[in-house]
């Protein structure tokens, strides 16, 4: 619990922010709004590497919202050369770039309450959380769901990791603009969209059964 | 502010009618409101009777069928795949859905939101006209008020960006020289000489009554055969031949080879009693463009031999090929080769004449049959023709029929080496069976029309659209009459041949490289010729001679004189009129490019938009296939 006086100095964003989470929300997959989302880093490491692009969008209804994206860019002083060839994004490209606190505010704005899905949710929330924490803000509130570990319920699989390219041709989904966040988002949703989908046909899917933690019993 | 997603949606739908020619800006904002949906396999995107969704649906990935409730069971309509629209008519007419859409398979879906799209039409006339189009393939009454002439709109959007100089207005001299009726000859060829102009029209009150050329001077008076002193009217030719200010290159040359004049009056309603404000002359045209198919008619007259003619056929393709490749409608197409075909076919019998020992015995008639009989046949197909003699006594049959046959023989030879290769049914006049005095024709239709085997409704099929190339016209109208009298004496006959009419239904649709069979029958090949063309040249037969409409061969008019006695089914008719254009014209076009008939498609070389073209045709066949089922009440006969 953060003291009263800590959360008075949060800047406005945060404060509506808290307030959309502290809501009662629909403990049901149909009427919640999930945002799948994937960021582009300078590299792995949580501490040292930087956040350079965010790309997110919006899943109501079991239906991918365009209109509901999310998609920028950010401007930082970290650069590593290296890593240019994976995202393509350079140090002075063309695309308009945004400092990194207006960019999560921006991002803060946009996901609201929704829960939050990624490819291996971990290292995303945790970037976006030291990201936060360089702007003297707490971490991210939102539920989260890793299609991963999602995919790994569905089929009972104890294999740590499943990258997103097999799964792509797992669900055989054309993997356009792989490698930026936006289309790994946009590509994730409908693997989320899948994998949901699979998982209904199999048991009567509720919302909570997506929250529930693999690998010991839960689903399975 | 960047968005890939959404671009991404773009690059896929701007492949795809209607989307392909909405504004960049209009198409991005679609693009960016899109919805994605997945759809499990066997899983509804809505079912029949519901209330219409906010959004109509384009297939990005998989299959979707489509599913109508009778009696229990789902009947497939349709299968949508990659690029496919559906669901969008219920919402623009406010309208339950008419049918169930199931995926065949897992896919994705776009959603189009239909207030952006009610946007767009507003300002885009285009989206609309493919619109409309594609409902005609979706809806119950297709064929309602208001979408005339236009179900196939998407055939127009190709067209109308372009200009082409047969469809472009003709430009004819506005200042024609012109003198009144009273002058003399020789005042006349002077006003001629100083404007230099090789013609001049004889006008009354501004009206035009004739018109003298330097080929009349050149025959009538260096001859000596009128003095110069007589007055214009002695050699002017009169009446003179009057059309619209707006007449097109093509009317234009279709209106010089049919009436051999080289000279159009334009007036000012077309009439020969309004003022005469141009001339078009035949030299104006060859200015306009240099390829000229009355310069190869003219050819056909000049030919010598049988060689002549047969380049003047070889040319005669390279124009067609012309024509089809600048998207010339099909019915200016189809006049001009038919016009060609015909004066072919006349040169060819009238070299032939010349080489017979003597005249024809008697009056006679040389008939095209099939489609050369109809003037649908673009390409080189093979020659089916017939001869009709005047009757004589028994005593002078067998030496009348040897001089025709021998005639005959002579014509097909020709033909064949021309390009018109030998029928190999052996239907030609040279065929004793097919070369007959005309009571002996009618006896053969009367047999025909009353013992309606098989093969004689196959024959009927053929020999009904029969056409006088040469010849004499009494003989034919005579064989006419005579079979609209058999016909009335044993109407039966029409249902027999309506049984024939629906031998063929046209298929559902495509999906991927398959045609989409009501029996569920796939195959790479289609049969444009016996499953799309030949259902609506039968259907136009069988509606036309249950009217006793005569002298009507063509199918488009056929349909066109059926509108004229059936204006309730005036929508269809013309709706058939259309495809069968269109499908003449594909036909043509897909010949010219694999150098055969155009007969069989191969459907693996089809695009998107050449699928929906031909799929756009299938549902007047169906429509007009189900009106001759209740019509001559053919489920029970079948």
């Amino acid at each position: 619990m953060i003291s009263w006086f800590k959360y008075n100095n949060y800047p406005i964003f945060w404060k509506e922010y808290s307030k959309k989470c502290k809501q009662k929300q629909p403990k049901s997959i149909e009427n919640t709004r999930f945002v799948v989302f994937d960021t582009e880093t300078t590299g792995l490491d949580i501490a040292d590497d930087r956040i350079l692009s965010i790309g997110a969008i919006g899943i109501f209804k079991n239906t991918i919202d365009v209109a509901d994206g999310f998609e920028i860019y950010i401007k930082q002083n970290q650069f590593k050369a290296e890593t240019v060839e994976i995202h393509g994004i350079l140090k002075e490209g063309k695309l308009t770039k945004l400092s990194e606190a207006k960019a999560m505010e921006n991002f803060i704005a946009y996901i609201g309450n929704a829960v939050l899905v990624a490819h291996h949710t971990a290292f995303d929330i945790a970037m976006i959380n030291a990201a936060l924490k360089r702007l003297n803000l707490p971490k991210l509130k939102n539920k989260t769901i890793d299609t991963g570990i999602l995919y790994k319920k569905l089929e009972g699989k104890k294999e740590s990791h499943f990258n997103l390219d097999v799964l792509c041709k797992e669900f055989n989904i054309p993997k356009h603009d792989r490698h930026t966040a936006a289309g790994d988002a946009f590509i994730t949703a409908l693997l989320f969209l899948k994998i949901i989908s699979k998982l209904r046909k199999e048991r009567n899917l509720h919302y909570s059964d997506l929250f529930r933690v693999s690998g010991k019993e839960g689903l399975l | 502010m960047k968005n890939t997603i959404a671009e991404r949606i773009y690059d896929f739908l701007k492949n795809f009618p209607p989307f392909d020619v909405l504004e960049k800006e209009q198409l991005f904002k679609i693009a960016s409101n899109v919805k994605v949906l997945y759809i499990e396999k066997d899983n509804f995107v809505f079912k029949q009777a519901g209330n219409p969704h906010e959004h109509f649906y384009v297939v990005k990935d998989g299959a979707i069928g489509l599913y109508r409730n009778m009696d229990n069971e789902q009947i497939l309509v349709d299968i949508c795949d990659e690029g496919d629209i559906f669901g969008l008519r219920p919402l623009i007419q406010n309208d339950l859905y008419l049918m169930s859409a199931k995926a065949n398979e897992e896919s994705v879906l776009y959603a189009v939101s239909v207030e952006i799209l009610k946007e767009i039409i507003q300002t885009n006339e285009k989206v609309k006209k493919f619109l409309i189009a594609s409902f005609s393939s979706n809806i119950k009454t297709p064929y309602a008020k208001g979408t005339n002439g236009q179900l196939f709109a998407n055939i127009e959007m190709q067209t109308s960006n372009t200009s082409f100089t047969e469809i472009r207005s003709a430009e004819f001299s506005k200042n024609p020289v012109t003198t009144l009726k009273n002058s003399t000859i020789k005042e006349a060829a002077q006003i001629m000489s100083e404007k230099r102009v090789g013609s001049i029209l004889i006008v009354e009150n501004r009206n035009p009554i004739g018109i003298i050329t330097d080929k009349d001077l050149r025959q009538k008076i260096a001859t000596g055969l009128f003095s110069i002193d007589e007055s214009v009217t002695a050699i002017m030719s009169a009446p003179v031949k009057t059309f619209k200010p707006k007449i097109t290159v093509a009317e234009a040359q279709i209106a010089m080879i049919k009436n051999k004049i080289t000279h159009l009056c334009i007036t000012k309603d077309g009439t020969n009693k309004t003022e005469l404000i141009g001339v078009l002359s035949e030299h104006d045209i060859v200015v306009m463009h240099g390829n000229n198919p009355s310069l190869l008619i003219k050819k056909v007259y000049r030919a010598k031999d049988v060689n002549n003619l047969k380049y003047i056929r070889e040319k005669t393709t390279n124009l067609l090929k012309g024509y089809i490749e600048q998207n010339i409608p099909i019915t200016f197409i189809s006049k001009i080769i038919s016009e060609i075909n015909e004066a072919i076919t006349i040169k060819a019998i009238e070299l032939s004449l010349e080489e017979m020992d003597k005249k024809p015995p008697v009056k006679f008639g040389w008939l095209a049959l099939g489609s050369q009989g109809r003037k649908e046949q673009l390409l080189m197909t093979d020659q089916d023709n017939a001869l009709v003699f005047e009757d004589i006594p028994p005593e002078k049959y067998q030496s009348t029929k040897q001089y025709f046959l021998q005639l005959a023989k002579k014509v097909t030879e020709k033909l064949n080496v021309i390009g018109f290769e030998y029928c190999p049914a052996d239907m030609m006049a040279s065929n004793p069976k097919w070369c007959l005095s005309l009571s002996e024709w009618k006896n053969q239709f009367d047999t025909w029309i009353k013992k309606p085997t098989e093969d004689a409704i196959m024959m009927c099929t053929i020999f009904f659209d029969y056409d006088l190339v040469y010849g004499d016209k009494k003989l034919v109208s005579a064989m006419s009459g005579s079979i609209y009298e058999s016909i009335k004496s044993y109407e039966i006959f029409l249902n027999f041949l309506g049984r024939n009419a629906l031998k063929n239904p046209p298929p559902i649709g495509f999906f991927r490289q398959f045609l989409l069979e009501n029996d569920g029958a796939n195959k790479d090949y289609f049969d444009l010729k016996s499953r799309a063309l030949m259902p609506l040249v039968d259907a136009a037969r069988l509606l036309t001679l249950s009217h006793q409409i005569k002298g009507k061969n063509n199918t488009a008019s056929r349909f066109k004189k059926l509108i004229k006695v059936e204006p309730k089914n005036q929508d269809l008719y013309l709706s058939c009129i259309d495809s069968f254009n269109i499908l003449l014209q594909f036909r043509t076009s897909q010949g010219l490019k694999n150098n055969d008939s155009g007969r069989y498609v191969d459907l693996n070389n089809l695009s998107k938009s050449e699928k929906l073209k031909l799929k756009g045709c299938f549902k007047p066949i169906r429509d007009v296939q189900e009106l001759l089922n209740i019509r001559y009440n053919l489920a029970q006969m079948m």
